[in-house]
């Protein structure tokens, strides 16, 4: 069987199975949509916020980048699981105990204020439009490359898809099928790690393959791995793997940035409203983290494990090249997708992969996952598997954000705000006009993306640290902290962050570089120096407002032991 | 008011941050000190085929998370318990 049926087949059963249990548990419960997960064990509840969390920058994306950017990379690995430890001790447990479903619900009532909720609002549905369009691109590389069609066919697709998924359903907020969900992406993402470490280092286990000797039969046995691709890096005029070339701030900015966004995004935080106890957020945390690790362990591993295989296949042992006509057919089938292409510069009819002038290939780093299989000539079945995991991890982020916007804007905004008097029908229509929205939106920055997947859905990151984490953390901490203060602070903050990242992606992209950039920091970590003036805004502006009404600061007292927590409410 | 007194609430609170800022300081230290600020130094040291600071910034760290929040929530069971303000 060739691997495009495999692939229809293998995806066809993931989706079913999902659609299966959607029904299965729906018709199992009468209770309300979201106390329905109440009963939900902390364990299920953690495997399902990582299903919910991992998306198509983590699936596909992130293991190419880190094998592209190598050290730098780390950013990544660090920004997206050391933002759970934040949740876990400074948000989780007090937001879960406050009781409500929204941030913005959360931000409305600590600052006892219909301006604070609108601004939130405007917030989340920033935050979920930028975290959307990474998702999209994810869809659409996945589609074209298994469909053999282009990007931007491969993105309408996509988003036709996660359209109905949506619209299906409410069947988002059920867990089973996100349990089911990451038990597919881990198997898709693991399964060809173990492979290739086999194949290259002879380990079963990737994250001791990695640092282990390269296997007998395989160009440069006997060396270490990590050694050898720092040797093949720089003698190919690339970066040292192992060292990178971000400045130590920039580095630090982006890592803080990703953290503590990770801990202010919306579509997470809401994951741990649904939970029984106070007690089921904390260990719901810890589940979360240690399922997202079994992926963010194995990333780098994959990701290094690549690089070398892409030296080895595309430059040849010898690293004279290999001649085009025996190129193997992983390069010709993703060339079809136009995300790898080459240009025969000096015409001796071979390939050559560096980061000089002899450099005669593209490559799209969103790829490198989707083909590792094919380039490690992994069974075809394993191929099909990594289609059905990429899809898997894009489709239940994006509908899980696509209804964060639909609520955001038909609830939080104008039932709650702007239009209080309309139907539930009216309400209805008004979310799905925003669904729809989201997703034109979507497609264009998906088809037309300001970077590659990790890098877009980084930006999303960047606005919620300078708008929600700041509030949020004020709002537990310091319970004197008034209104006028948060509001200034969030306005200051995400004003300053967007202004910043749409000057250098959108206005001026020429001047992108590190000279231009305010104390070195990249587009991509100025989302920290937000969060650090959202605070500084605030505190000075409380410093001359007074404090916040005593029955407030009552409030925040009572949100921080778990006694007397219920059933989260109803907004 | 859940607990017996106002100075019940008061130490519950200096407890909880305390074991919070004792673990954000590790937290730090893993991440932002061995994973970057120090990686150069520990990158020195090789073990097995891992440069130190490397490892940290890609692995270390991340298993530091996890035994981190386990900590913290084993910790604050027994402070709720201490303080009786758990839940049932």
């Amino acid at each position: 069987m060739d691997i495009q049926t495999l692939t229809f087949i293998i995806v066809g059963l993931t989706f079913a199975l999902y659609i299966g249990i959607a029904i299965w548990s729906r018709a199992g419960s009468t209770n309300d949509f979201y106390v329905a997960s109440g009963g939900v064990n902390p364990v299920m509840n953690g495997m399902a916020t990582a299903a919910d969390w991992m998306s198509a920058a983590s699936f596909i994306s992130m293991a190419g980048i880190v094998a592209f950017a190598g050290y730098d990379g780390s950013v990544y690995l660090m920004g997206w699981t050391g933002g759970y430890v934040l949740l876990a001790m400074c948000l989780a447990p007090y937001l879960r105990k406050f009781g409500k479903f929204t941030v913005p619900d959360f931000i409305g009532d600590r600052y006892y204020s219909q301006t604070a909720r609108t601004i939130a609002v405007i917030c989340a549905i920033l935050i979920c439009f930028t975290y959307i369009a990474g998702q999209m691109r994810g869809v659409g590389v996945v589609f074209s490359r298994f469909l053999e069609v282009d990007i931007a066919t491969g993105v309408i697709i996509g988003a036709i898809i996660v359209f109905f998924y949506t619209v299906l359903g409410g069947m988002k907020g059920i867990t089973y099928t996100q349990v089911a969900q990451y038990i597919v992406l881990m198997f898709a993402y693991i399964v060809p790690a173990v492979f290739l470490s086999l194949m290259m280092t002879g380990h079963v286990l990737p994250q001791t393959g990695f640092g282990a000797t390269i296997a007998d039969g395989v160009p440069g046995s006997g060396q270490f791995l990590l050694e050898r691709l720092d040797g093949l890096s720089t003698e190919l005029g690339f970066a040292e793997y192992t060292e990178g070339v971000r400045s130590k701030i920039d580095v630090f900015f982006i890592t803080a940035a990703l953290m503590v966004g990770t801990a202010g995004l919306p579509h997470v935080i809401v994951r741990f409203f649904t939970v029984p106890k106070v007690r089921d957020a904390r260990r719901s945390a810890f589940w979360a983290l240690t399922f997202i690790s079994v992926v963010y362990l194995t990333a780098p591993t994959i990701a290094s494990f690549a690089k070398v295989n892409i030296f080895n296949t595309i430059n040849g042992p010898d690293l004279q090249g290999v001649e085009y006509d025996n190129a193997p057919s992983w390069i010709k089938n993703w060339e079809k997708t136009g995300l790898i292409t080459w240009e025969d510069n000096n015409n001796d009819g071979k390939m050559f992969y560096s980061g000089d002038e002899r450099n005669e290939m593209t490559i799209d780093r969103d790829i490198m996952v989707l083909a590792n299989p094919e380039i490690g000539e992994l069974p075809a079945w394993v191929v099909a598997l990594v289609a059905a995991g990429g899809v898997a991890a894009a489709l239940s982020t994006s509908a899980g954000l696509l209804l964060v916007i639909s609520t955001s804007v038909s609830h939080d905004l104008l039932k709650r705000n702007l239009a209080p008097n309309i139907t539930d029908k009216q309400e209805l229509l008004y979310a799905r006009i925003a669904a729809a929205t989201a997703i034109v939106i979507s497609v264009y920055f998906g088809i037309y993306p300001p970077g590659f997947v990790a890098q877009v859905v980084a930006f999303a990151f960047g606005l919620a640290a300078a708008s929600f984490f700041p509030a949020i953390i004020m709002g537990v901490f310091h319970k004197r902290m008034n209104s006028t203060g948060a509001i200034a602070g969030m306005v200051v903050g995400i004003l300053f962050t967007f202004s910043y990242i749409v000057y250098f992606k959108f206005v001026a992209p020429e001047l992108n570089t590190q000279e231009n950039w305010l104390f070195g920091i990249s587009p991509e970590g100025i989302g920290t120096l937000g969060m650090i003036i959202n605070f500084v805004v605030a505190v000075v502006v409380h410093k001359f407002t007074g404090d916040a009404p005593e029955e407030i600061q009552e409030l925040v007292e009572s949100i921080r032991y778990p006694k007397g927590s219920g059933e989260a409410k109803s907004h | 008011m859940a607990f017996e007194s106002e100075s019940h609430a008061k130490a519950y609170w200096k407890e909880n941050l305390s074991l919070m800022l004792k673990l954000l300081i590790v937290w730090f230290v893993v991440s932002y000190g061995f994973g970057i600020i120090l990686v150069d130094v520990l990158n020195e040291i090789t073990f097995f085929g891992f440069k130190l600071g490397f490892w940290f910034a890609q692995q270390g760290s991340i298993l530091t998370f996890i035994v981190l929040i386990f900590i913290y929530v084993r910790g604050m069971a027994a402070l709720d318990n201490k303080y009786n303000v758990h839940e049932d």
